[in-house]
C-alpha cells in the first residue's frame, strides 16, 4: 500500500512528487508515458508568466505569481535552466492602448513585481527587431523562460533520490474507491494508495470522473509551432506577446532556454487528446504571420524554420485551475486545468497540494532529504580547462556524438545512467539535446541508438523513438 | 600552440584531394581533421558505383574511389587525425580541436581549407505536417545504417524528395527486400540525376511522381502511413488529389545544405544561394588563406568534380603558404566580377584576381528551371564571347564554362563576366 | 518500324537517345554525343546489363557488412538471382577491396568482389 500515487509526470506531478519527498511517505508516480514531461508538459512555450494576465483574485493568479518565485529559487537548487528575460506585451494599435493599462493594474492587484508600461521609444530601444508598429507595451521584467523537461526531469530525479518511485508505460484503467485508500488498475497491475494526486493533465477528468459523480470536462486545446534556427537566437531578447484575445495569449515570438526563436502558439480545441499533429492549415497560418512581421520589424526567413510541432493544453472551462480534494472521494485530490500558467505555477501548485494532504496525514518530515541536485554537464557550457578537465577523468566527454549541438559521448552515457535515465531516442534528446539542431538527428541517430543499446544492454532493433511501439528498426539485413 | 603551414577541416573526398594537392604543391607540414573514426567521409556509404568515370576513367564505388585517395595520402605521409571534432576556427586561423585522447587543442594554421562537406535538409525544415512518430528518416542516415551498419529501417518504403541518395536508397531498399512504392517530389522536375532515375527507379518499376509531396504522417508512436497529394505551380496540394500509403519508412531525400557553421565562426561571408562561402578563383574566401571546396563550398552532384575543385583549393593553399603569407598580401582590388543572371542561379567562384587565376580556370553553377534547347552564353561586359547549345539544363545537374586566362587579358577593360541562360 | 527512347547512362549527361528497330534489328540511333552512347544503346535493346552493388555481412569486423559488387557488368534479368546468392553469405574478417566473396555468381562467369576493407577486430 502506498501512502500517495501521483497519476502523471509531467510538471506538476513531478513538482508534486519532489515536494512530497520532504516527508517519509511511500510514494510512486506513474505515467502513461515512457517519460517524465511526454503529455501536455512536452510542448509548450516553455515561459515562466510573470502573472499579470490572470484575473486578481483567482487561484491562477495567486499560484502564477508564488511559482514564479519559486521557480527561479529551485533554478538554483536543482540546476536546470531559467533565465529571466522579461516579457514584453506589445501593443500596435493606439486605440487598443488601454488594454496595457488593464493588464499593468490586473498585474498590481496580482503583486506582479516592477511592471510598467514602455512607450515606444524605450520600447524600439529595449527591442530594435520590433515591428516599428508598436506603440507601446507593458513590460514585466520577472518574466522568463524555461525549458519544461528540464524541469521535470530535475525534479523526477530529485524525488527519485529520495525515494520517490516512478512507474512509465504503465496507463491508468479504472480507479475504485475502497475504504480509506483506493486501488488503481493499470495495464501494468493494481496498485492499492491511501491517497491520490490527478496530474494527468488533459486526461485529469477521465482520472477525477472515475471517483467522482460531480463530473469535470478537460478540453485539449492544441498549440501548434515554429521553431527557428539559433542564428535568430538573439532576435528578441524579451518574450514579445501581442495583446491577449479569447483563446489565450495569442501567437508570440520568443527566444528559448536553448537560444532558438520561436513563433507560436495556435489555439484550436480539438477532441483527440493524442492529437498532437501539425495541420498544413496552421502551420501556414504561422508562416504567414511570422514572414509578414506579425510583430517583428523584417520578415522571418523561412528557411530558417527546423521544425515544427504541437502541444496540447489542458482546458477547463472556466480556465481556472482545479487544485483541491474532491469532495465525494476524500483522499482523491485533483491538480487540474493546469493549462497555461500551469508550466510557471507547478512549483507553486505542488506547494498547496502537499499543504491540503500534509494537513490531513501529518507525514513525518524526511530528515534525509536531499534537496539539491546536480544536471547533466553540458560540455558546450564550459571554459576549455574545464573541459579538458572532464576529458582527463572520462575521455568520452572527448567525443562529439552531435555535432549541431555539441553534445559528447560522455553526456548521453550520464543521461542513460542517471536516475529516472534516458531508456529512448526522445530520452536522450530532451536530456542533452542531441539531435535537435540544425541537422535533426540526421547525422547523430545511428550513433544515439548503438550508445542506447549499448548502455542499456539490449539489441539495436529494440531501440524506440519514444518507448513501446516506437521501435526504429525492423530488423537486421539479410534476414526475413 | 603547434603549428601547421595548411589545416584541412574534413577527411572526405575534398579534404583528402586537397591535402593531396597541397602536398604535391611542395607543402609538407598538412594536418586533416577528421571527425569520423575513418577517412573517406560520406563515400563509406555510398556503396554504389559511378564514381571516378573522370578522375581514373573507370566506374569504382564510393569506398573504392576513397580508398584511392586515402592510399595515395597515405603514401605521402600526410598527418591526419580521427574522431576529433574542429570546434572554433578564428578569423587569425587558430583552429581549436576536441577529442577523446587530447582534449581541447590549439593549432595555429598558416591556411585554412574548409572541407566540411553539407548535411540533409531534415523534415522539420520542409514543414510537412501531421505527427512525429518513429520510422522518419532522412535517406542518408538510412543509407548508413543499412550500408554500414548492418539495420533495416523497414519494409514498406515510401520516399519524399527525388535527390540523388533518394533515388540511391529507393534501389538499395528495393535490394534488401524492401517495397519501395513511390518516389514523390514536390518540384515538376527530379533533383537528382538522371542515369539515377533510369537505373535506379524505371529499372525497378518505382514509380517517380512529378509534383508531388507528402502532406501527411500518420502514426502516433511508430509511421503507419502517409498521403501524398499533387500540387499546383504555387507547391500548393491541389484538393482532390490525395493518395494514402501505408508505409515504414519514410525518407527524405529534399536538398542539402552546406555545413558552414565553422565557416561563420571564421567570419568567412557566404552566399545566400549556395549557403556556401564566396569564393574568388583560387577558392579563397573573403578571409585571407581559408580556402573552400566541395560540398561545404556549393553542393555537387560528381565527387570527381570535388576531387578536381578541392585539388585547386588544395593548391592555391599551398601557394599561398609558399608566396603571399606573412606579407602585406592584400589581393589587389581589380576584381573582375562573374554575375549569373537569366536562368543560372549562382557561378562558383564568382570573382576573378585576373593575376592569381591560371591558365583555364572552370566556372560552375546550377540553372534554377529546366531549360531544354538553351544556349549558355557568357558575356564580357556587355560582349557574347561563349555561346554554347545544350538539349537539356535542369537544377539537378551542375553546368560549367571554361574561361581562358589569354581571353580575359585580351579584353580591355573587362569589369564583368556575365553567365546566362538563352533561348538562341 | 519500332522507335526506344532510352536515356543514356554512359555518363552524367544523361543524353536522350532514340533507337529505331525494325523487327529486332537496329536501324538507327540518335541522340547521343558520343560513341558511348551509341553502344549503350544498341545493347540495352538487345542485352541490357548493370553493375550490381550490395552489401555482404561479415564477421568479426569493424562493420557488420562490407560493400560488395559485381566486378564487371552482368545481364540485367540477373539481378535478383545474383541478390538471392549473395544473401546468405557471411564473410570472416579481415576483407581487402578486391577479395572475390563469390565466384561466378548467379552462372554469370563473373565474380562478387569486396568494394571496402574491413579491418578484424
Amino acid at each position: 500500500m502506498y501512502d500517495i500515487i501521483v497519476i502523471g509526470a509531467g510538471v506538476t506531478g513531478t513538482c508534486t512528487a519532489r515536494e512530497f519527498s520532504k516527508y517519509q511517505v511511500n510514494m510512486c508516480v506513474i505515467d502513461k508515458g515512457d517519460d517524465v514531461a511526454s503529455g501536455t508538459s512536452k510542448a509548450n512555450s516553455g515561459i515562466i508568466h510573470a502573472g499579470y494576465d490572470c484575473t486578481p483574485g483567482s487561484l491562477m493568479a495567486k499560484l502564477n505569481v508564488r511559482g514564479n518565485e519559486l521557480m527561479y529559487q529551485l533554478s538554483e537548487e536543482l540546476d536546470f535552466p531559467t533565465k529571466m528575460n522579461g516579457s514584453l506585451i506589445v501593443c500596435t494599435v493606439e486605440a487598443e492602448r488601454g488594454k496595457l493599462d488593464q493588464l499593468l493594474a490586473q498585474g498590481e492587484a496580482n503583486g506582479v513585481p516592477g511592471c510598467r508600461i514602455v512607450e515606444k521609444e524605450e520600447l524600439l530601444a529595449m527591442e530594435p527587431n520590433l515591428t516599428p508598429n508598436a506603440v507601446a507595451a507593458l513590460y514585466a521584467p520577472t518574466g522568463g523562460i524555461i525549458c519544461p523537461f528540464n524541469l521535470a526531469i530535475a525534479m523526477g530525479e530529485n524525488a527519485a533520490v529520495n525515494g520517490c518511485e516512478f512507474k512509465f508505460e504503465t496507463e491508468v484503467q479504472d480507479i475504485v474507491k475502497k475504504d480509506g485508500y483506493f486501488e488503481i488498475v493499470t495495464n501494468k497491475g493494481t496498485f492499492e494508495t491511501k491517497a491520490v494526486v490527478n496530474a494527468a493533465g488533459v486526461y485529469a477528468d477521465k482520472m477525477h470522473n472515475m471517483v467522482s459523480e460531480k463530473k469535470m470536462k478537460i478540453v485539449a486545446r492544441k498549440g501548434e509551432y515554429l521553431l527557428m534556427d539559433k542564428e535568430l537566437g538573439n532576435y528578441f531578447s524579451a518574450t514579445v506577446f501581442p495583446l491577449p484575445g479569447k483563446m489565450g495569449k495569442g501567437v508570440l515570438t520568443a527566444p528559448t532556454i536553448h537560444g532558438n526563436l520561436f513563433v507560436g502558439p495556435s489555439a484550436t480545441d480539438i477532441e483527440d487528446k493524442e492529437g498532437v499533429n501539425t495541420t498544413q492549415e496552421i502551420i501556414d497560418d504561422l508562416v504567414n504571420k511570422a514572414s509578414n512581421s506579425h510583430l517583428t520589424k523584417d520578415r522571418l526567413p523561412m528557411n530558417k524554420v527546423i521544425t515544427s510541432f504541437a502541444g496540447l493544453r489542458a482546458h477547463e472551462e472556466n480556465h481556472e485551475f482545479i487544485v483541491e480534494e474532491v469532495a465525494d472521494a476524500p483522499g482523491f485530490f485533483d491538480a487540474a486545468g493546469i493549462e497555461s500558467p500551469g508550466l510557471s505555477s507547478s512549483p507553486a501548485i505542488a506547494e498547496m497540494i502537499v499543504g491540503l494532504i500534509e494537513d490531513k496525514h501529518n507525514f513525518p518530515k524526511n530528515e534525509n532529504f536531499i534537496a539539491t541536485r546536480k544536471g547533466i554537464t553540458h560540455m558546450e557550457d564550459l571554459t576549455i580547462e574545464e573541459k579538458n578537465e572532464m576529458i582527463k577523468k572520462d575521455p568520452r566527454y572527448g567525443a562529439i556524438v552531435c555535432r549541431c549541438e555539441m553534445v559528447t559521448e560522455g553526456e548521453l552515457v550520464d543521461a542513460i545512467n542517471r536516475p529516472l535515465g534516458a531508456r529512448s531516442l526522445d530520452g536522450l534528446k530532451r536530456r542533452t539535446r542531441q539531435g535537435m539542431g540544425r541537422c535533426q538527428a540526421g547525422f547523430c541517430t545511428p550513433r544515439a541508438m548503438e550508445i542506447l543499446s549499448r548502455e542499456l544492454g539490449i539489441p539495436m532493433t529494440e531501440i524506440t523513438k519514444k518507448g513501446e511501439g516506437s521501435n526504429m528498426l525492423v530488423g537486421k539485413i539479410k534476414e526475413d | 600552440m603547434k603549428s601547421y603551414d595548411v589545416i584541412i577541416v574534413g577527411g572526405g573526398p575534398a579534404g583528402l584531394a586537397a591535402a593531396i594537392a597541397a602536398k604535391k604543391e611542395g607543402i609538407d607540414s598538412i594536418l586533416i581533421i577528421e571527425r569520423d573514426n575513418q577517412l573517406g567521409g560520406i563515400l563509406n556509404q555510398c556503396i554504389h558505383n559511378g564514381f571516378g568515370l573522370h578522375t581514373f576513367k573507370e566506374e569504382l564505388t564510393g569506398p573504392e574511389y576513397a580508398a584511392r585517395f586515402i592510399d595515395q595520402a597515405a603514401e605521402l605521409n600526410i598527418e591526419y587525425k580521427l574522431h576529433t571534432m574542429v570546434c572554433d576556427i578564428s578569423k587569425e586561423k587558430v583552429v581549436m580541436v576536441m577529442n577523446r585522447e587530447e582534449g581541447m587543442v590549439l593549432y595555429q594554421a598558416k591556411a585554412v581549407v574548409l572541407a566540411m562537406g553539407c548535411r540533409e535538409r531534415p523534415r522539420g525544415a520542409l514543414n510537412i505536417p501531421g505527427y512525429r512518430p518513429a520510422g522518419i528518416y532522412s535517406a542518408g542516415t538510412a543509407q548508413r545504417l543499412v550500408n554500414m551498419e548492418g539495420f533495416m529501417p523497414g519494409k514498406k518504403v515510401v520516399i519524399l524528395g527525388s535527390g540523388d541518395i533518394g533515388l540511391i536508397m529507393a534501389r538499395r531498399m528495393t535490394f534488401e527486400g524492401a517495397e519501395v512504392q513511390v518516389v514523390a517530389e514536390v518540384m515538376p522536375y527530379s533533383g537528382g540525376l538522371k542515369r539515377n532515375i533510369v537505373q535506379c527507379l524505371d529499372d525497378y518499376g518505382i514509380p517517380l511522381k512529378l509534383s508531388h509531396t507528402v502532406i501527411d504522417i500518420e502514426g502516433k508512436d511508430r509511421l503507419t502511413g502517409v498521403v501524398i497529394a499533387e500540387v499546383g505551380p504555387d507547391r500548393k496540394p491541389i484538393p482532390g488529389t490525395e493518395v494514402h500509403y501505408d508505409c515504414y519508412p519514410l525518407l527524405l531525400s529534399c536538398g542539402m545544405l552546406p555545413e558552414n557553421e565553422l565557416s561563420k565562426q571564421a567570419q568567412v561571408e557566404l552566399s545566400p544561394i549556395t549557403s556556401g562561402p564566396i569564393v574568388d578563383e583560387s577558392l579563397e574566401t573573403n578571409i585571407e588563406g581559408v580556402f573552400a571546396c566541395g560540398n561545404v563550398l556549393h553542393v555537387h552532384d560528381l565527387v570527381d568534380y570535388v576531387s578536381e575543385e578541392a585539388g585547386i583549393a588544395g593548391k592555391n593553399a599551398a601557394l599561398y603558404v609558399k608566396e603571399r603569407y606573412g606579407k602585406d598580401s592584400v589581393k589587389s582590388e581589380d576584381v573582375i566580377k562573374i554575375n549569373a543572371v537569366q536562368g543560372a542561379r549562382y557561378t562558383v567562384p564568382s570573382s576573378i584576381h585576373l593575376e592569381n587565376m591560371a591558365d583555364m580556370l572552370t566556372v560552375r553553377f546550377r540553372v534554377g528551371a529546366v531549360f531544354k534547347n538553351s544556349y549558355i552564353s557568357v558575356y564580357f561586359n556587355d560582349e557574347r564571347v561563349q555561346h554554347r547549345k545544350k538539349q537539356v539544363m535542369a537544377p539537378g545537374e551542375m553546368e560549367q564554362i571554361i574561361l581562358k586566362k589569354k581571353a580575359l587579358e585580351e579584353f580591355e577593360g573587362l569589369e564583368t563576366i556575365t553567365v546566362k541562360i538563352e533561348e538562341e | 518500324m519500332e522507335k526506344r527512347e532510352l536515356t543514356c547512362i554512359g555518363c552524367p549527361l544523361g543524353c536522350q537517345v532514340t533507337v529505331t528497330m525494325d523487327n529486332g534489328e537496329i536501324l538507327d540511333v540518335t541522340g547521343n554525343t558520343c560513341p558511348r552512347g551509341d553502344k549503350y544503346a544498341r545493347e540495352e535493346v538487345t542485352n541490357p546489363t548493370r553493375v550490381v552493388t550490395s552489401i555482404v555481412r561479415v564477421n568479426g569486423g569493424n562493420l557488420a557488412a562490407v560493400s560488395v559488387k559485381t566486378q564487371s557488368v552482368i545481364p540485367k534479368d540477373k539481378i535478383f538471382e545474383t541478390l538471392e546468392e549473395i544473401k546468405p553469405v557471411i564473410v570472416d574478417a579481415p576483407v581487402k577491396i578486391g577479395d572475390v566473396i563469390v565466384p561466378n555468381v548467379a552462372g554469370t562467369g563473373v565474380d562478387i568482389i569486396a568494394t571496402k576493407n574491413i579491418v578484424a577486430v
